[in-house]
């Protein structure tokens, strides 16, 4: 159990829709789809989804040096900005940041896949190194993000970069609140971040689990839905300060939220399989350390990403570990699924739920599978009284992680 | 084959492009590391970029490493183009 109580003082975003929170809330609130079909995959051999939520081109020129754009991939260059904006949505000086007590968890599935696809193109089929760049292997590195972040910044305290595919940034604000609470750090920025790849969505590809409705990209994916078909890749990056609340206070800032419990365990079942036992006992763990019951929490942000068995299996969880009364949305509709940076991204959604005291409901879930009804699933925008929320995310590999968050 | 000029008007071109500098501060006494702000990482970019460009190797690392301005680059590309000549 944490010594310290950990709070939420700043956010960052670069999302499907954009570059900063602003424009990212806005589009979610107003139940905008970010999927996209990607034409040229078609000429892939094999490849049969041709969905993903990019994110739209910008011009990073602007906001960013060459000396530090030289080594970063797309992923870098999302965690650069958002951090870049959380820390001063945070109202973080640069003594503070540069101080020693402020560090970095960013974590994402790879280093950057397109870096990654270029490096090996030289490389095997040219057979040379020759002609690769003194930057390439930043961007491919498994702490590229973090990395990049903590220099960009200024950052000297402490550098970590989980890597567990959906579940890498759930992961780094679970180790963030573990750092700021055991008074390791006064603040870290956390988060995660992916791109948008062929190679990315290929991977769900050959295991079935990519959505294929090429026809109707705004309509899939569709968690909890009768119909849902699979997985649609997203990219972005979404970044928060965490920090100690006597910190937060001190410093007069803004609170978000408060995490107060982190579930995170391992199942040991099946590399792919989900798990709904192993997804509530994370749950179970998170509420247990939040000191929180079942009746007292009001809403479920889910993992869900629209694959039969995940959604399943989720649900079942839930109920269990919940209650079957309890409203569940996922944001996989309205913006895809972002791996890496997902459990920041969703999580920045949240506290705006928080805040506005409405519920965000699951985009294009229209007809709910009876068997996933063994919760409340929200298919319009609710009003509701929120305090004490919890949120999952859940990765191939057996990950299975939850957070309590609580309005302060 | 290439004049020197030409051949200075191209490194210009390659590495302004390269590195996002002003082709109007590469005078020859301009430094690659002060005045440029170029470092360790951007000058092996250089020699993957100047081999592309000119299809000769710039294997010779003591006289790299001497290399301090513009001129100095200049001086050391037309050596070998006149060597390969």
């Amino acid at each position: 159990m944490p010594l310290n109580r950990v709070v939420i003082t700043g956010r960052g975003a670069v999302s499907p829709y954009g570059l900063g929170v602003d424009d990212f809330v806005d589009n979610v609130w107003q139940g905008h789809s970010a999927v996209k079909v990607i034409e040229e995959w078609g000429e892939i051999g094999g490849m049969k989804s041709l969905l993903a939520a990019p994110v739209p081109p910008f011009n990073a020129k602007k906001s960013l040096p060459r000396s530090l754009r030289r080594a970063m991939g797309p992923l870098a260059l999302y965690a650069t900005l958002a951090a870049k904006e959380a820390a001063a949505d945070a109202g973080l000086d640069e003594d503070f940041l540069t101080g020693g007590e402020v560090g970095a968890v960013i974590g994402s599935t790879t280093g950057s896949p397109e870096a990654l696809a270029a490096l090996y193109g030289h490389y095997l089929f040219d057979n040379s190194i020759a002609a690769i760049k003194s930057g390439e292997f930043f961007k491919i590195m498994g702490h590229s993000c973090s990395a990049n972040v903590c220099l960009a910044l200024g950052l000297t305290g402490e550098q970590w970069a989980p890597s567990s595919a959906c579940t890498s940034a759930a992961q780094a604000l679970g180790l963030g609140y573990l750092l700021v609470g055991s008074g390791r750090q006064q603040a870290m920025l956390c988060g995660g971040a992916d791109e948008t790849h062929a190679s990315v969505t290929g991977v769900f590809d050959v295991v079935k689990a990519a959505s294929c409705r090429n026809d109707t990209p705004n309509a899939t994916p569709s968690p909890f839905d009768v119909k849902r078909d699979g997985v649609v890749c997203g990219a972005g990056s979404g970044i928060m300060v965490l920090e100690s609340l006597d910190s937060a206070r001190a410093r007069g800032a803004q609170i978000y939220g408060e995490i107060c419990g982190f579930g995170h365990v391992n199942d040991s079942e099946h590399i792919a399989n989900p798990h709904a036992r192993s997804m509530a006992r994370a749950i179970a763990q998170a509420m247990a350390e939040a000191g929180v019951s079942g009746s007292e929490i009001d809403y479920v942000n889910a993992h869900a990403t629209g694959t039969e068995q995940g959604d399943l299996a989720e649900a079942q969880a839930i109920a269990q570990a919940v209650s079957s009364s309890v409203p569940v949305s996922s944001l996989k509709g309205h913006f895809g699924h972002t791996l890496g940076a997902a459990g920041a991204l969703e999580t920045i959604i949240l506290l705006e739920m928080l805040k506005r005291q409405e519920i965000v409901p699951t985009l294009n879930l229209t007809e709910p599978d009876p068997e996933c009804s063994c919760v409340d699933l929200v298919q319009e925008m609710r009003p509701a009284s929120l305090t004490t929320i919890v949120k999952n995310n859940f990765a191939l590999g057996g990950v299975n992680a939850a957070l309590v968050i609580r309005a302060i | 084959m290439m004049s020197d000029d030409e051949l200075r008007q191209k490194v210009v071109e390659v590495l302004a492009a390269e590195f996002e500098l002003d082709p109007a501060d590469m005078i020859p006494t301009a430094t690659l590391y002060d005045d440029l702000d170029l470092d360790s990482l951007d000058a092996v970019d250089m020699v993957v970029v100047l081999e592309k460009t000119f299809a000769f190797k710039l294997s010779d690392e003591e006289r790299l490493r001497s290399i301090r301005t513009m001129d100095d680059l200049f001086i050391f590309l037309i050596d070998l183009k006149n060597q390969s000549a």
